[in-house]
């Protein structure tokens, strides 16, 4: 069962850890919108290091207004970034965090 | 070592016999192995190595597969965008999943599940990998070098309206700017809109209207007229 539903506000965890990771650093500490489920996946960060019996994972598309990512963004309110993030890495947030 | 300032290919002053030492031999272009190897190139040669010796992998299955991703190209996409475009069923299963739909023309997308994405007036869609060069690549060929350069990967997210006027591309304010990051494990083709004045034009002809850079988000369709 995935933790989120589509609609949620969720914070991508401010973690730094080392080795194969997918989620941009951009991203870290940021708040946005799951936009949508897109299924369970095997997590990369154990697949890089040849463990194929880890447990799937569910992958969402978290959907980030630009002005969230970049303070001195400069474009319309409306624009986006959505970007694929793995369950492990997303925790509840509030709006406007 | 002579460059090629010093190198005249006047050859007026002296004999041009074929048996004298000429020092075209110093301005040899490089070839691909005299770039440094890199680590991950020599990883590369070394797995692919060890899967044929271990008999996981032929290596003719390993041509094989090179071959065909080789051959991919974007004009599998445009025929699945121009048939979309003609048929609101076609488009409905596309949207839902790109592989089965492409399949039941007679397309492979590949085994990595694909998402079209679907322009609308108000919204304009582009995709980029900011970690590497992850793309359509059984719909649309190898990737273009621009799509797998820094410049590419780290503006598209951060400044997406200055790149894609860079382009050629200008998008109204009214309209949102959807950045695609494909960071995982889907791949994303944008599905645009139909130009104005293709509505008559039959699927074959549309597709010629339907280009690599369209199907990527920084461009449009071609113009029917153009």
């Amino acid at each position: 069962m995935p933790r989120f539903a589509v609609g949620d506000v969720v914070r991508v965890r401010r973690a730094f850890p080392p080795g194969h990771v997918r989620t941009p650093y951009f991203t870290r500490g940021r708040s946005g919108i799951v936009d949508a489920i897109a299924g369970n996946y095997r997590n990369p960060e154990e697949l890089a290091y040849g463990r194929y019996d880890a447990p799937t994972l569910p992958l969402y598309r978290v959907s980030f207004r630009q002005a969230d990512l970049w303070p001195e963004y400069d474009g319309p309110a409306a624009d986006t970034t959505i970007v694929d993030i793995y369950e492990n890495w997303l925790e509840p947030a509030e709006e406007g965090q | 070592m002579a460059g090629p300032d010093t190198h005249s290919h006047d050859h007026g002053d002296h004999s041009h016999g074929h048996d004298h030492e000429h020092d075209h031999a110093r301005t040899f272009q490089p070839d691909i192995e005299d770039k440094p190897f890199s680590h991950y190139q020599v990883m590369a040669e070394a797995l692919g190595e060890l899967l044929i010796d271990s008999g996981v992998i032929t290596a003719d299955e390993l041509r094989q597969q090179l071959e065909w991703l080789d051959a991919r190209s974007p004009a599998d996409g445009a025929k699945l965008v121009a048939r979309a475009w003609t048929d609101p069923g076609f488009k409905k299963q596309l949207l839902q999943d790109v592989n089965a739909a492409a399949e039941s023309i007679g397309l492979s997308a590949g085994d990595i599940p694909i998402r079209a994405i679907e322009n609308t007036p108000a919204v304009h869609n582009v995709v980029v990998c900011t970690l590497c060069s992850c793309y359509p690549r059984g719909l649309l060929g190898l990737p273009p070098d621009w799509y797998k350069s820094r410049e590419y990967r780290s503006r598209t997210v951060r400044e997406p309206r200055a790149v894609l006027a860079e382009f050629g591309t200008v998008i109204p304010k009214e309209v949102e700017v959807r950045v695609h990051d494909s960071t995982a494990d889907l791949r994303y083709l944008v599905l645009p809109m139909q130009p104005k004045g293709s509505e008559s034009m039959k699927a074959d002809a549309l597709e010629e209207l339907v280009t690599r850079d369209c199907m990527i988000g920084v461009s449009l369709p071609r113009s029917p007229r153009a």
